[in-house]
C-alpha cells in the first residue's frame, strides 16, 4: 500500500482533515496533561507515612483546664491501657495525617543564620517510638533517659531522631549523627536516622519536603497532653478505638473529644487524601469522555467519507483492489492523520505543561509521556476507523457501473 | 423564511439521525462540563455581601523586619498586631471599623448529662454587625463601651440558639463559654457569608456554615481565648500574652462610603505606617487598603482544584465545539447538490448560510438542554464531593440561561466554517454532476 495516493487525497479534503487533526491535537494536550495530573495525586496519595498505620489510632482531647494536664495525661493513659486489647498508650504531639502541632523552621547554626527548612517536630513521650514502628536505618532509637521535661513546645536541649529525606537535605553526602541544629534558641543533636516519617499536613513546600520530620522524645506534661497514641492488633483497633472514647467520658469527663481528630491513622489518611482521591477520579472521567468525544468525530468524519467516495471504492475493486486494499486505505488515511494531529499536539501538551506550571505547583512534565498519548490516540483512531472502513470494504464492484 | 429554514434544517437533522445524535451528545457533554464547574467557580468566586462589598475595606501595613523586603514589591502583612489594630480602631477614620480574631470557644449546654462541645467564634468590636450587615433574629449586638469594659456578653447564631435553647428568643440568658458565664445579647438570623471573607488568613474556613459565637475581643481574650492563626516576626518567650508581643493575629476591617473618605483613610494608613516607622516600630513603610472582593482576590480563596476543573471543562468544550464543525461540515458537504439546487432556483448565499446557521443553532440548543441535564448531574456529583462548599453547588436561574447562551454561541462558532462553505459552492458543478 502506497502513502502517496492517500496524500494526495487528503489534500483535496484540506479542511476537514484539519479539523480532525486539531481535535486529535487538543485531545493529546489535554490527555498528557491530565495523565500527569492524575500520576502526581496518586504519588501523593501514596505517601509512605514511615510508621504501623494499620496498628495505630489516636484520641485527641481539647477544652480542658491546662493546669490540670499533668493530671489528664495520668488519668488517660492509665484510663485507656485498661481496655483489652491494647498494647501501648503513649502521649504525643502530633500524628501522620492528623492536625500538625509542632511545625517549625529550623536553622544549621545557633546565630539563626543559616535556614534549613520547615520541618515538623514530632514530640512524643515514652513508648511512643516503639508503638510508632519507626524503622532506625542508622544509628539508635531513643534511650529512656532522652525522654526530658518539656519548658516549651520542644526540649531547650534534646537529642532527636531525623528522617533519611531531611538527613539527606541538610548535610547532603555527610553522615548525619551526631550533627546539631537550632530552632530559635532550641538545640538539638541527630542520634538517629529513620527510614520516614511523614509531615502531619502533608507537604506546604512541596512534594520533596513531606518527609521532613524530626522524633523529638520527650516527657508526658502541661506542654505535651491532649493527644495519646494507641497501639492495638490491627484487627481489633476499631474495637479499641470505639472502647477508647467511651473511656474517656469517664476518666476525662472535663476534656472534649476531638471526634474528627481521634481516628484510626488509616482513616485520618483516607480522609486526608479524600480530595485528592476525588479530583483524580474527576480527571479520569474528563479523559475518558475526552476519548469518546474525539473517538465519535472520527466514526463521524470517517463515515461521510466513505458515504462520499462510494463510487471511487466501486471502481477501485473493479479494477482489481481487494477488500483489504480498501480497509488498509482508510485505516492509512488515518494513521496519516492522527499522526499529523500528535505531532501538534505534543508541541500544545508542552505549552498547556507550562501554563500548569505557572499556575499550579506542578513539575515539567516527562517526556516519556508523549509517546504514551500518541500511543493511545494511534489505537482510539484505528478503532474509531474500523467500522466505516470495513463498511467501505465491503462495497461491491458493481457499484462503479452504476450511475448515483 | 426563519420557519421555512427551521423546516429545512430539522428535515436535514432528521435524515441522519447517528450524525445528529452524535453532535448533540458531544455539545452536550461539553457545555454540561462547562456548566458544572462553573456554577462552582462562580459560586466560590461571589460576591459574599453584594450591597455593601464596595464600601468595605481591608488595611494592611507591615511590622515585619527588613530582611526580604524588595521595595514596591513586598506585599504588606495580612494581619496586624494587636496594638495597630487598636490605634486604627481607636482612631475612628472610618465610618465604622471592626477588629477581628476567629477562634474556638467551648460551649457548655445547660441540660444536664450533656457534653461539652466547640464552636467556631468570632472575637470581635461593636460594630462588627452592622458594618457586614448581619441580620438579627432577637436582640442585638454590643455597644462600644461593652469593647472597653469586656463585658461578658455575646451574640450567637440562629443554629446555636436552635440547639442550645430550642430556637426560643434567649435574649438575656446565660450560656457557658469556656467555663465562663456570657449573656446573650442577640441571636442572628442565619447568617454566613460565601466566601467567608473575614475569615481569610485568621485561620478560619472560606466557606460552609457560618461562624456560631460572637463576642467583644477584650471579653475573649479576657478568658484566654486563643487566635486561630498566629504570626510572629521576631522570636516570643511569652505566648500568654500575645497583646504585647511581636505577632500578628488581629484582621482589621473598615467602611468608608464614599472616594474622599477612603483617599483619606489611605493617607491616614501611609501617615501611621511613615510614623511607626520614624518611631522604629516599623521598618517597612508599605501600606495596601484592598476592597472586599480585591482582598478576596488577593487571598487567592477559590481553591486551585476548582480552577484546575473549570479550564479543564473549557479545553473538554473547545475539543467538542472542533469536533463539531467537523461533522457539521460533512453533513453540509454532503448536501452539496441540494444547495446547487436551491442556489439555481435563486436563493442567496446569505440564505443559503442562514439556513445552516439555523440548523447549527438547533444542534446547539438540543445540546443545551442535553447540556443542563449533564450539568445538574455533575453539580449532583459536586454535593458528594467532600469540600467544605459541596452543599451550596447548586445551578440558579442566571445559570441556567447561561447554560443556553453558551450552548447557541458554541454551535453558531461550530456553524460558521460549513455554513460558509455551503454558500460559497459554486451551483453549476454541483447540478453537472448529477
Amino acid at each position: 500500500m502506497q502513502i502517496q495516493p492517500v496524500l494526495s487525497a487528503l489534500r483535496r479534503h484540506r479542511l476537514a482533515t484539519l479539523l480532525i487533526a486539531l481535535e486529535i491535537a487538543l485531545a493529546c494536550a489535554v490527555l498528557c496533561n491530565a495523565c500527569f495530573l492524575i500520576a502526581n495525586r496518586v504519588g501523593l496519595m501514596h505517601v509512605d507515612s514511615g510508621v504501623d498505620e494499620r496498628s495505630l489510632a489516636t484520641i485527641s482531647l481539647t477544652g480542658y483546664d491546662d493546669a490540670k494536664s499533668t493530671d489528664l495525661n495520668a488519668r488517660v493513659t492509665s484510663g485507656l491501657r485498661a481496655i483489652p486489647g491494647v498494647q501501648s498508650v503513649s502521649v504525643i504531639n502530633q500524628v501522620p495525617f492528623g492536625e500538625h502541632a509542632g511545625t517549625a523552621g529550623i536553622t544549621l547554626d545557633s546565630a539563626g543564620k543559616q535556614f534549613g527548612g520547615v520541618v515538623d517536630f514530632y514530640v512524643a513521650g515514652p513508648e511512643s517510638f516503639k508503638a510508632l514502628g519507626l524503622q532506625v536505618v542508622e544509628g539508635r532509637a531513643p534511650s529512656s533517659d532522652e525522654y526530658q521535661p518539656l519548658q516549651q513546645f520542644v526540649p531547650s536541649n534534646a537529642n532527636v531522631l531525623v528522617t533519611r529525606t531531611l538527613a539527606d537535605h541538610l548535610w547532603p553526602g555527610v553522615d548525619a549523627l551526631g550533627k546539631e541544629f537550632w530552632c530559635d534558641k532550641f538545640h538539638f543533636r541527630v542520634v538517629g536516622v529513620v527510614a520516614n516519617l511523614a509531615k502531619a499536613e502533608g507537604s506546604e513546600g512541596g512534594p520533596s519536603t513531606i518527609q521532613w520530620s524530626v522524633f523529638t522524645p520527650a516527657q508526658p506534661g502541661p506542654n505535651l497532653s491532649g493527644r495519646y497514641l494507641l497501639r492495638a492488633d490491627p484487627s481489633q483497633l476499631w474495637r479499641v478505638l470505639r472502647d477508647a472514647r467511651a473511656a474517656i467520658a469517664t476518666v476525662a469527663p472535663d476534656a472534649v473529644v476531638d471526634q474528627l481528630q481521634s481516628q484510626t491513622i488509616t482513616d485520618l489518611r483516607e480522609r486526608h487524601f479524600r480530595q485528592d482521591r476525588v479530583m483524580a477520579g474527576m480527571l479520569i472521567g474528563v479523559i475518558v469522555a475526552l476519548l469518546l468525544v474525539t473517538a465519535l468525530g472520527i466514526v463521524g468524519l470517517a463515515s461521510f467519507w466513505v458515504a462520499q467516495r462510494r463510487r471511487q471504492i466501486g471502481i477501485r475493486r473493479a479494477i482489481g483492489a481487494t477488500r483489504g486494499d480498501i480497509l488498509h486505505y482508510f485505516q492509512i488515511e488515518n494513521f496519516l492523520i492522527v499522526t499529523f494531529g500528535i505531532v501538534l499536539g505534543m508541541v500544545l501538551a508542552y505549552a498547556l505543561n507550562l501554563l500548569l506550571m505557572t499556575q499550579y505547583e506542578l513539575p515539567r512534565l516527562p517526556l516519556y509521556y508523549l509517546p504514551i498519548g500518541a500511543l493511545i490516540l494511534w489505537g482510539l483512531g484505528q478503532l474509531a476507523v474500523l467500522g466505516p472502513a470495513m463498511r467501505a470494504a465491503a462495497v461491491p464492484p458493481v457499484v462503479a457501473t452504476r450511475s448515483v | 423564511m426563519f420557519a421555512y429554514y427551521l423546516d429545512l434544517a430539522l428535515r436535514s437533522l432528521k435524515r441522519n439521525k447517528v450524525l445528529t445524535t452524535l453532535m448533540i451528545l458531544a455539545l452536550a457533554l461539553g457545555i454540561g462540563a462547562t456548566i458544572t464547574t462553573l456554577t462552582v467557580l462562580r459560586l466560590l468566586s461571589g460576591d459574599p455581601l453584594p450591597q455593601k462589598s464596595a464600601q468595605l475595606f481591608y488595611p494592611q501595613i507591615d511590622p515585619n523586619p527588613k530582611d526580604g523586603y524588595v521595595a514596591g514589591e513586598t506585599k504588606p502583612a495580612p494581619t496586624m498586631t494587636y496594638p495597630d489594630a487598636m490605634n486604627l480602631l481607636h482612631a475612628r477614620r472610618a465610618t465604622r471599623q471592626a477588629a477581628i480574631v476567629l477562634s474556638q470557644a467551648k460551649v457548655m449546654p445547660l441540660q444536664a448529662n450533656s457534653h461539652p462541645f466547640f464552636s467556631d467564634t468570632v472575637m470581635t468590636t461593636a460594630d462588627f454587625f452592622a458594618m457586614f450587615d448581619a441580620p438579627f433574629q432577637f436582640g442585638g449586638g454590643w455597644n462600644a463601651n461593652d469593647d472597653e469594659g469586656a463585658a461578658q456578653e455575646v451574640v450567637i447564631a440562629s443554629f446555636l440558639n436552635d440547639k442550645l435553647f430550642g430556637g426560643t428568643n434567649s435574649v438575656g440568658k446565660v450560656i457557658r463559654i469556656n467555663d465562663h458565664d456570657f449573656r446573650i445579647t442577640g441571636v442572628l438570623k442565619p447568617w454566613a457569608p460565601q466566601p467567608r471573607f473575614y475569615s481569610q488568613d485568621l485561620g478560619g474556613r472560606s466557606y460552609g456554615d457560618g461562624d456560631a459565637v460572637f463576642l467583644p475581643l477584650k471579653s475573649g481574650r479576657a478568658i484566654k481565648m486563643g487566635p486561630g492563626d498566629i504570626e510572629c516576626y521576631a522570636a516570643v518567650s511569652d505566648m500568654d500574652h500575645l497583646e504585647a508581643a511581636p505577632c500578628m493575629w488581629v484582621g482589621v476591617w473598615v467602611e468608608l462610603g464614599d472616594a474622599a473618605s477612603i483617599a483619606s483613610f489611605k493617607e491616614y494608613l501611609a501617615n501611621y505606617a511613615k510614623q511607626q516607622v520614624s518611631l522604629s516600630r516599623f521598618q517597612r513603610s508599605e501600606t495596601s487598603l484592598l476592597d472586599l472582593m480585591g482582598w478576596l482576590r488577593d487571598q487567592q480563596v477559590v481553591p486551585d482544584d476548582v480552577r484546575l476543573q473549570a479550564g479543564l471543562a473549557f479545553g473538554f468544550l473547545l475539543i467538542c465545539v472542533v469536533n463539531t464543525v467537523g461533522l457539521l461540515l460533512a453533513k453540509c458537504l454532503r448536501r452539496s447538490r441540494e444547495i446547487g439546487v436551491r442556489r439555481a432556483l435563486g436563493a442567496t448565499r446569505s440564505a443559503i448560510f442562514a439556513q445552516f446557521m439555523v440548523e447549527a443553532a438547533i444542534v446547539g440548543m438540543a445540546g443545551g438542554v442535553l447540556g443542563l441535564v449533564f450539568a445538574e448531574l455533575g453539580l449532583l456529583g459536586i454535593r458528594h464531593q467532600p469540600a467544605e462548599y459541596a452543599s451550596l453547588a447548586h445551578l440558579d436561574l442566571a445559570m441556567f440561561l447561561f447554560t443556553f447562551v453558551v450552548a447557541l454561541v458554541a454551535s453558531l462558532i461550530a456553524g460558521i466554517l460549513p455554513a460558509w462553505r455551503a454558500c460559497v459552492l459554486a451551483p453549476a458543478p454541483q447540478l453537472k454532476a448529477a
